[in-house]
């Protein structure tokens, strides 16, 4: 690597992750002002755990990320199937647009539209409402994921099983549900951690007793910011990172069956 | 011969491309046919057909009496062995084979995967993975597998395409042996002629879509009906001329080197244009000498060059009118480039076929 090229790499990866580094760095702060250090010290990881709020609020993330993956990965799949798998039907292109779409929108026209459903609907906002918004935010991640992989799945497998005499059903649960499944777990992490990192449609759609975790800090850091907003960051993108780490080694894992995803 | 298999006007267009246009077939039992054409020629799309995988635009397939034509591929009774071989990667090679054998009890089941692993020579290879296994091991696997209900037909996509070509031979002769044995009706898509000569009781030439000629090696191969079957079974010579007239199976035609005399059933009428195809082993070459060709067609012209290839010589002759023919020839008859040279060979050696 050309001296050049090797400072380019690290200006670009300082400008990406500086931000996270400081406050990975001051989450270990002695002291109660967050840009003066203090020396090193773990007592704000100590004050998270006994902060009841907080701990209730990482909970409800955990609870609507798990449902909200769940229904994403299902629903998710299910739409990946029919795109890839039912042939040429009228408007297929226009269908796979569709569930595409909402992956690019912004997230506070998302937020907002859901709203006005679930307003309209009649629904009360709280878990179920939270967990449905965040069920379509991860629809289209998982579509595309599954559907990378039933792409490069050889078509001959299902064709084979169905010559071998097994109907539908069959050749869905014993062949193709086996080849895609790291796609699907991967598919879930993804959803799972979409909706982990939410603020906006979050804010939009959940109601009373259903205060997420990024929600809680967000409120916490517009009193002031201290160092146990950094602890509980600090673990939140730990955590995420370790999410994402294995639904890409899962995703990229080669399996016979499969070319490239 | 009772046909066991009957595609009648059989039609399947993508867009407005027919890939196999108005196709009609009959195959007795325990027949092996090969299908033989070039790539595109709709060869695959037929086998599909069969399998139920694709619909097809027109037409029907009836087998043992029963028309297959609207069935889903599960409830047809032929199997297919795949071109990529399509093994199960997340199943061993027992299981594999044990597939498609469902409806039978446990033991019943597993005493099949046994007598089938014996039957492809792979007793040790039951708990294996297929990505463990050698290509050719892979291609039994596939062939177990897919005999494992008993088909009515077994469809086989390049059955040997994917192996090299040592173990190819070696691998004809197994499957012949298998298909002998068991009696199963064999229709395998090939696009390698030799293979297809092999393999075959008879062979289907496909081109474009349709089935240009039908019947056994010898036949296509002495007898093509176009100029497209006879170039694609081995090397051959096209010479071109007008059809002057023809004595019961014996046709004489008018050609720039002089009159040849040579069978042709469905050679075209009178006056119009035809091609007499020769191949180049059935051709006797000699110093020009009046008496050689006694009751046989003679051409003269010169040896453009000669090569030798051990077992034989293959000769390049400059005819009078400056076309060439290629003549293979035993070796030691030696012939040296310039030398006049006068070619024979017998009416029933040559075949004319419209131009």
């Amino acid at each position: 690597m050309s001296p050049l090229n090797r400072l380019s790499l690290g200006l670009g990866l300082a400008f990406l992750y500086a931000p996270i580094a400081v406050l990975v760095v001051f989450s270990f702060n002695a002291s109660s002002l967050v840009t003066v250090w203090g020396g090193f010290s773990t007592r704000w990881y100590g004050v998270l755990l006994n902060d009841g709020p907080l701990i209730a609020a990482a909970l409800v993330s955990l609870k609507v990320a798990s449902l909200a993956a769940l229904v994403a990965t299902i629903l998710g799949t299910l739409a990946a199937l029919a795109l890839n798998r039912s042939g040429r039907f009228g408007g297929r292109g226009a269908f796979t647009g569709l569930v595409y779409a909402p992956m690019v929108m912004p997230e506070v026209i998302t937020g907002l539209s859901l709203l006005l459903l679930f307003v309209g609907l009649g629904l009360d906002r709280g878990l179920a409402t939270l967990i449905i918004a965040h069920a379509t935010l991860g629809l289209g991640f998982v579509a595309v994921v599954v559907g990378a992989r039933l792409k490069g799945l050889d078509r001959s497998l299902e064709e084979a099983a169905a010559d071998l005499g097994a109907g539908p059903l069959r050749v869905f649960a014993t062949v193709t549900l086996p080849l895609i499944a790291p796609s699907l777990a991967a598919a879930f992490l993804l959803a799972f951690t979409l909706s982990l990192d939410d603020l906006v449609i979050a804010s939009f759609v959940s109601g009373p007793g259903a205060t997420t975790l990024p929600m809680r800090l967000y409120s916490q850091v517009r009193l002031g910011v201290n160092p146990e907003i950094n602890a509980a960051s600090t673990l939140l993108v730990g955590g995420v990172t370790l999410v994402v780490l294995t639904a890409s080694f899962l995703a990229g894992r080669p399996s016979a069956g499969v070319q490239g995803t | 011969m009772a046909p066991f298999l009957t595609l009648q006007r059989l039609t399947k267009t993508f867009g407005t491309h027919d890939a196999v246009a108005d196709l009609s077939l009959d195959m007795p039992a325990g027949e092996i046919l090969c299908l033989l054409g070039p790539s595109g020629c709709g060869k695959s799309t037929l086998l599909r057909l069969i399998a139920g995988f694709d619909a097809p635009t027109g037409g029907t397939i009836h087998l043992d009496g029963t028309d297959l034509t609207g069935l889903a591929p599960h409830r047809r009774p032929v199997n297919m062995m795949f071109q990529s071989y399509a093994l199960f990667p997340h199943l061993s090679v027992a299981r594999n084979i044990a597939y498609g054998l469902n409806g039978l009890g446990r033991a019943a089941a597993s005493a099949r995967v046994d007598e089938l692993l014996r039957l492809v020579r792979l007793e040790d290879f039951g708990n294996r993975r297929p990505e463990t296994l050698s290509g050719g091991q892979r291609q039994r696997v596939a062939l177990a597998r897919a005999l494992a209900r008993e088909p009515k037909v077994l469809l086989l996509d390049e059955p040997l395409g994917a192996l090299d070509r040592g173990l190819r031979e070696e691998t004809q002769g197994e499957l012949r042996a298998i298909q002998r044995r068991l009696g199963t009706a064999f229709i395998i898509v090939t696009h390698d002629p030799s293979e297809a000569m092999a393999l075959a009781d008879r062979i289907g030439v496909m081109d474009k879509g349709r089935l240009v000629q039908i019947g056994r090696s010898e036949t296509l191969y002495e007898r093509p009906v176009n100029r497209f079957v006879a170039g694609l079974l081995g090397d051959v010579n096209l010479i071109p001329g007008t059809v002057r007239d023809s004595d019961g199976a014996l046709v004489r035609v008018e050609t720039a080197l002089g009159p040849v005399l040579a069978l042709g059933e469905g050679a075209p009428a009178a006056g119009a244009p035809a091609l007499i195809a020769l191949r180049p082993e059935r051709v006797g070459a000699s110093p020009v000498d009046p008496k050689a060709a006694e009751g046989r067609n003679a051409l003269d012209g010169q040896v453009e060059a000669s090569t030798y290839l051990g077992d034989r010589i293959r000769l390049q002759i400059r005819m009078v009118d400056g076309s060439t023919i290629r003549a293979t020839l035993p070796a030691g008859a030696g012939l040296a480039s310039g030398a006049p040279v006068r070619l024979s060979f017998a009416p029933d050696a040559a075949t004319v076929m419209a131009a």
